[in-house]
């Protein structure tokens, strides 16, 4: 079991308010590993919409990812590369 | 008599009685449970979430097969909701806690996050609210045994009146029984009014106060091209409306409906009309709308989404079955144009400031030959029945290009060695998307059979702007002088060389820029599929030599704007007010 955390400044055009928070949190569970969000003090479920809706990240904000699990380290590249791509179409 | 002003997001007038349906037909009812009715509540949730999940993706499919897979994303969101664990959890520990019924545990956790969700004050996640409240009265009505608001029963045409109307609800609104819709809240960009305007039904939203004004039953009048919505009409408006809601239902239709495959101007020159495909789902829309084969197929949903790569055989597969499917049409394939990002995870791959100018499309496939030749032999052996053709994306200059064509020499030879078939004449095309590219067109031209304009790029390199970037996008401009310009050349240097152009962005799309490209001489468009029937009405509409003279009128205008507004008032000189006026809906 592996744990990794890194900060990642989301560049999506509109942060994660719209479809990019559908695609992040079906990557999400693409994983075996936890993913986990943290935005200021709050750390949230990374596989779940509402709570992904609820942190209100927009374009710029800086986030930690933490992914803990036997993929933890493919998880985190994955969702980072997408969190600091801002091509809106994919 | 009353008229309210809203917005209206889904053109063409509706008349009918009013179906009032109240945003809370039912209510959450809040009941104690005991200790050992636990286990029959959390099961009472599990299967109300199957059901719906089930219902959603039903819908998802009927909507994709419809009016494209585009508009079934919407409810990918939907989907994600009834398998969050997140929120599954939370009503799991209310019902355990709290000791209470299954729906109003349920309704509470909503609330909580919608309550959050609006205090963020932001408007793409009020649409997203609207989403969250859809799924959840769908949940709601089927725990409730409430009869699901089952408009596709509707026995009578109506006008919908609602405070609200959730995208799950239009999409399965019954087409035929529902003259127009109505709302209090919504804006443009709601997935409520895009699946209202694929599905053609006359809508207006934002009204604030809709309901307060309507009753059941009342008659009542919707346009929606203007956003005005009228309450009881006095029968000198009434009359007034009916006539122009036959006009425009008679006009739609016609602009709409598929028609032949071929389609000539006016003064006879045959035009090709073909449609954009992203993904295979899509393929059954080019024979609805009647689309003349395929202009561009997008070959990156093959890529996209995994860890290995696809063989050649996979690749074959896929290629040859929309091969087959197209005939007696063609189809062109563009090959791989996304970014090396996309492919590999190794750190080979330096991350770029720019993507658009970077490590991508042609250039990522002449340095990886291993990955892009297994392609090259994939579409190659799809052409065997001769409707095959291929593309190179990004190229910006000829080396490119002779490079390219290098490795799909070596592809047949490897080909015909392993005894495999494929189309030996197969056309061999250049996407022009870089302004380098357009500038030395007439040395491309020698060495391809056919030109494909991809304006969104060339629009992008040309103005130096990302339009995803909501701070300049508004320098995004399709009638720039310069992109004009460089249009002409294009096409001027394709037919000195005897190939072909078509185009494929999404300007070959916009009844204007579409005007101007026959005069242009454009030879083929390719455009998003429900776009074709509209496209192909305008085209039999004009005549070559008035598109011609409007053209070098356009030219000499010094800006996007002044083009624009010129070529809309030849477009409804030569169409009417009435005709140009559905065609821009």
């Amino acid at each position: 079991m592996e744990r990794i955390e890194e900060q990642v400044v989301v560049k999506k055009a509109h942060g994660l308010h719209a479809r990019p928070a559908t695609i992040f949190v079906q990557l999400a569970n693409k994983f075996n590993s936890s993913v986990k969000v943290e935005r200021d003090d709050e750390i949230v479920d990374g596989k779940s919409i509402m709570a992904i809706l609820s942190l209100g990240v927009n374009t710029g904000t800086e986030v930690k990812l933490i992914t803990e699990g036997d993929d933890a380290k493919e998880a985190i590249d994955d969702l980072k590369r997408f969190l600091e791509d801002e091509d809106k179409d994919d | 008599m009353i008229k309210i002003k809203g917005i209206g997001v889904s053109g063409g007038v509706g008349i009918g009685k009013v179906l009032i349906l109240r945003k809370d037909e039912f209510s959450v009812p809040k009941k104690k449970i005991s200790h050992d009715e636990i286990p029959r509540e959390i099961y009472r949730l599990e299967k109300a979430l199957m059901e719906i999940r089930k219902e959603i993706s039903d819908l998802q499919k009927k909507i994709s097969k419809e009016i494209g897979f585009d508009h079934g994303r919407i409810f990918e969101a939907h989907y994600l909701v009834l398998e969050d664990r997140v929120l599954i959890e939370d009503v799991i520990k209310q019902i355990k806690i709290k000791k209470v019924n299954v729906e109003y545990a349920f309704s509470e956790s909503i609330k909580k996050y919608v309550d959050t969700l609006l205090k963020l004050n932001d408007e793409y996640l009020r649409e997203r609210v609207i989403d969250i409240e859809d799924i959840s009265r769908r949940v709601l009505r089927t725990m409730l045994k409430e009869k699901t608001l089952s408009l596709s029963d509707l026995k009578e045409r109506v006008v919908i009146v609602a405070h609200d109307l959730g995208p799950s609800q239009t999409a399965s609104l019954p087409k035929e029984n529902v003259l127009g819709f109505v709302t209090d809240v919504g804006g443009r960009t709601s997935h409520t009014a895009i699946i209202a305007k694929s599905l053609r039904i006359p809508a207006v939203v934002g009204l604030e106060v809709a309901t307060d004004n309507i009753r059941s039953g009342d008659r009542i009048i919707v346009d929606g091209s203007s956003g005005f919505v009228i309450v009881r009409p006095t029968d000198k408006v009434l009359k007034e409306y009916r006539k122009k809601s036959n006009l425009y239902t008679k006009e739609v239709k016609a602009i709409h409906i598929p028609k032949a495959v071929k389609v000539f101007t006016k003064d006879g020159k045959a035009i090709v009309v073909s449609g954009n495909i992203e993904l295979p789902e899509e393929l059954p829309l080019i024979k609805k709308y009647g689309a003349e084969g395929i202009g561009l197929y997008r070959t990156e949903y093959i890529f996209l989404g995994r860890r290995d790569l696809p063989s050649e055989e996979e690749q074959y597969k896929a290629y040859s079955k929309v091969a087959k499917d197209v005939l007696p049409h063609s189809v062109i394939f563009r090959t791989i144009d996304i970014g090396g990002d996309k492919f590999l995870s190794q750190p080979e791959v330096p991350h770029e400031m720019s993507r658009f100018l970077g490590w991508r499309a042609i250039r990522f496939c002449l340095a990886r030959p291993e990955v892009f030749k297994v392609q090259l032999k994939a579409i190659l052996r799809a052409s065997i029945g001769n409707n095959v053709k291929l593309m190179f994306p990004m190229i910006s200059g000829i080396g490119e290009l002779k490079q390219a064509k290098g490795l799909l020499d070596k592809c047949k030879k490897e080909l015909k060695k392993d005894g495999k078939k494929f189309d030996n004449n197969i056309s061999v095309g250049a996407m022009i998307e870089v302004p380098s590219a357009a500038l030395t067109a007439d040395v491309l031209a020698k060495e391809c059979d056919f030109f494909s304009i991809g304006t969104n790029d060339l629009i992008q390199y040309s103005l130096a702007v990302d339009r995803t970037n909501e701070k300049v996008a508004y320098l995004y401009e399709p009638g720039h002088p310069a992109v004009l310009r460089l249009i002409k050349k294009i096409i001027e240097a394709a037919h000195q060389n005897d190939i072909w152009v078509g185009m494929c962005g999404e300007m070959s799309g916009e009844p204007i820029f579409s005007f101007l490209l026959l005069g242009m001489g454009l030879d083929r468009f390719s455009m998003s599929i429900p776009q074709v029937p509209k496209v192909k009405e305008l085209i039999s509409n004009i005549n070559l030599k008035d598109a011609k003279a409007a053209l070098q009128e356009a030219l000499k205008l010094p800006t996007s704007k002044e083009v624009e507004k010129y070529l809309q008032g030849e477009l409804k000189k030569i169409l009417g007010d009435d005709f140009y006026r559905i065609l821009m809906i």
